[in-house]
């Protein structure tokens, strides 16, 4: 968007261009209306919710979940915040998974997808091919577990991470990255002029695939966040439990939340808990709601290259 | 290197040469000089290829269990447990087919793969009808920023976990709260609503993800064409089925025979959440599909069947396999630059 207040020719024929080419002004308010609608959709569920959520036990009792609940109140986040000390600790469990996971996952997809993308590396085709063969082929669940738990993968935070590090398809797109954004010219002078395969990788390539790797980043990070398998298959302690894992056992016993807070199980049971699993489920869903748009268009683009280049 | 002299190896070995004429180079270091390009790559590379290695190509050594029979809650999953030798070794466990047999008997089997199949071709048609359909109409809105901002709320849904969507679901489907609810029907009971839940629940969290990528092709198409043919007095709909269209065909092209290589695969997450399997829900007619019936043999307590579950996901490689080829060798046919391998 320029700011001169002057209409250079250029814009004048972008103006044009589009006077000539969009669709009739009907046609534009029909377009408005089927997609005000189709996004109501998408974000309607997600505004119920957070109404559900403050609304106050009565409501839930006398009328249900409904848009206009009779009252309101804070109860949920309350109960949530001040009884539900797993809260706290799936919290944490989260985003340590999260943020670990997302560091050790991309770091070896970059490194990974960097030397089969060099053509001046001997062993290419062949780790190319370990990687892609793993995407038409593989052991199958059981398996996957027996071995994992074998390498002591088991009720641990390591169970949560490293059985997703590598995504092969990750690999695959980045590489596509470095192929699309990275002119070969810049790492061959790079070696010529004396700088090492690391330190052209650090100094070199890096800076210059900086978005590929946020998008590599970005998608590993939404795959822990809202993981629940690994947490299923391998954790058995409470004290290791994710969020999503958390929210997911509330849907046959709402007040998990409340075990380990100290109080009597008589108490628990007086706490009302629909409005509480609510309230987690917009503690789950708050941070990518705030962060999705500003990072959207790095998935934007890792999806086109991924999909283009497969 | 073709006895070039500028190119880099010559040099670090003209180097090598000139050093070893004055002092004595073990060979070791001459080794080291020689391949410390490959030696770095192959650093960068070991990360990733040890954990391949040991975490998708050593699993592939248990295929075998489909076809030995292991029964109910196993010592199979305790660490201790020495499987390579229980699985090749031990002669009590025989080599057999009875798990295929089991599998090919069970109507469970007929209706995930029935479902499987179903949906996914359901997912391929509708879904990119609806996706193609939205990326042109959002292409034809002059207003760009009203454009991303649809464009950013149709996105949302994707970005949400199976887990948080089965309580959005929830809100609107749950007995005697739910605001679709009625006294008549009890969603998680029944079994006839799911396929149109489980088919509006995919459009409302795939649409904004397809849609952005078949629009990123759009906006590539080069404008000339366009004024090209609206200076020919075309309408806008001849130009959409004589120019976007045609433009979208490739990537339109590949994406569903990719799919289609998937079409014994579903999204274990959509399948597992949504009808509340891992809570209250059970009902499995119109839910099962084969990646549930995998995760159900193989890690449920009580119908833990650890043979019967390898078999069905060792049947899921094996037709996935003959899917990606056959599928890859139809886009070579067409589009040999867009072909997978």
């Amino acid at each position: 968007m320029e700011t001169t207040a002057v209409k250079s020719p250029r814009q004048k024929k972008v103006h044009e261009y589009n006077r000539l080419t969009s669709a009739s002004p009907l046609a534009q308010a029909l377009i408005h209306c089927v997609f005000i609608l189709f996004c109501a959709i998408c974000v309607l569920p997600f505004i119920f919710v957070v109404i559900i959520s403050f609304t106050a036990d009565a409501s839930l009792v006398e009328k249900g979940y409904s848009f206009f609940p009779s009252a309101w109140s804070l109860e949920g986040y309350a109960n949530a915040f001040k009884a539900g000390r797993q809260l706290w600790v799936s919290l944490f469990n989260s985003c340590l998974v999260t943020v670990v996971g997302t560091v050790l996952a991309t770091a070896m997809t970059a490194l990974y997808s960097y030397a089969i993308y060099r053509r001046e590396y001997k062993y290419r085709s062949f780790f190319t091919w370990l990687n892609f063969i793993t995407m038409v082929f593989g052991g199958g669940l059981v398996p996957t577990i027996i071995v994992c738990k074998m390498l002591g993968m088991d009720n641990n935070y390591a169970a949560l991470i490293v059985p997703a590090l590598l995504n092969p398809f990750n690999v695959i797109i980045m590489r596509a990255f470095y192929q699309s954004s990275i002119p070969y010219d810049i790492v061959e002078a790079a070696y010529i002029d004396g700088c090492g395969e690391w330190r052209s990788f650090f100094d070199v390539v890096l800076p210059v695939a900086k978005p590929g790797v946020a998008t590599i980043a970005l998608l590993n990070m939404l795959m822990y966040w809202n993981d629940w398998q690994l947490a299923q298959i391998y954790i058995r302690n409470d004290s290791l439990m994710p969020l999503q894992r958390l929210l997911m056992r509330m849907q046959e016993n709402a007040s998990l939340i409340l075990q380990n807070s100290g109080m009597p199980s008589v108490q628990i049971g007086a706490i009302p808990t629909e409005n509480l699993r609510m309230a987690l489920c917009v503690i789950l869903v708050v941070p990518i709601a705030c962060a999705y748009p500003f990072f959207q268009r790095y998935i934007v683009k890792g999806l086109t290259v991924g999909a283009v280049k497969g | 290197m073709s006895g070039n002299l500028k190119t880099p190896e010559n040099i670090t070995e003209n180097m090598m040469e000139w050093s070893a004429g004055t002092q004595k180079v073990p060979a070791m270091h001459k080794w080291f000089a020689k391949n410390k390009r490959n030696l770095a790559f192959t650093a960068m590379v070991l990360p990733g290829a040890l954990w391949l290695i040991l975490l998708r190509y050593l699993p592939m050594f248990g295929i075998p269990i489909a076809f030995k029979t292991f029964q109910g809650p196993d010592a199979f999953y305790q660490r201790t447990h020495s499987y390579l030798a229980d699985i090749f070794v031990n002669p009590a466990r025989e080599w057999t087919l009875s798990n295929y047999e089991a599998l090919f008997r069970s109507p469970t089997t007929w209706c995930a793969i029935r479902n499987t199949v179903c949906y996914n071709l359901f997912y391929i048609v509708v879904g990119t009808i609806i996706a193609v359909a939205f990326a042109i109409m959002l292409n034809e809105l002059t207003r760009r920023f009203v454009a991303k901002t649809y464009q950013t709320l149709m996105f949302f849904p994707y970005f949400l976990s199976w887990v948080v969507a089965s309580y959005f679901f929830m809100a609107f489907l749950q007995d005697g709260k739910g605001i679709l609810d009625t006294p008549s029907i009890n969603f998680y009971t029944t079994a006839e609503p799911w396929p149109i839940i489980i088919i509006i629940s995919f459009i409302w969290k795939m649409t904004g993800y397809s849609t952005v990528l078949y629009l990123a092709s759009i906006t590539s198409i080069d404008t000339m064409q366009y004024e090209a043919a609206s200076i020919d007095g075309a309408s806008k709909w001849q130009q959409i089925w004589t120019i976007t269209i045609p433009n979208l065909r490739p990537i339109i092209l590949i994406l569903f025979i990719m799919n289609i290589g998937k079409v014994f695969n579903s999204d274990i997450s959509q399948f597992w959440q949504l009808p509340l399997d891992g809570g209250i829900g059970r009902v499995p007619e119109f839910t099962e599909t084969l990646d549930t019936l995998v995760y159900r043999l193989g890690i449920n307590g009580l119908s833990m069947n650890m043979g019967l579950s390898t078999a069905v996901s060792f049947l899921q490689n094996v037709v996935g396999f003959v899917f990606i080829m056959l599928s890859n060798a139809v886009v070579r046919r067409i589009d040999r630059d867009s072909s997978l391998f």
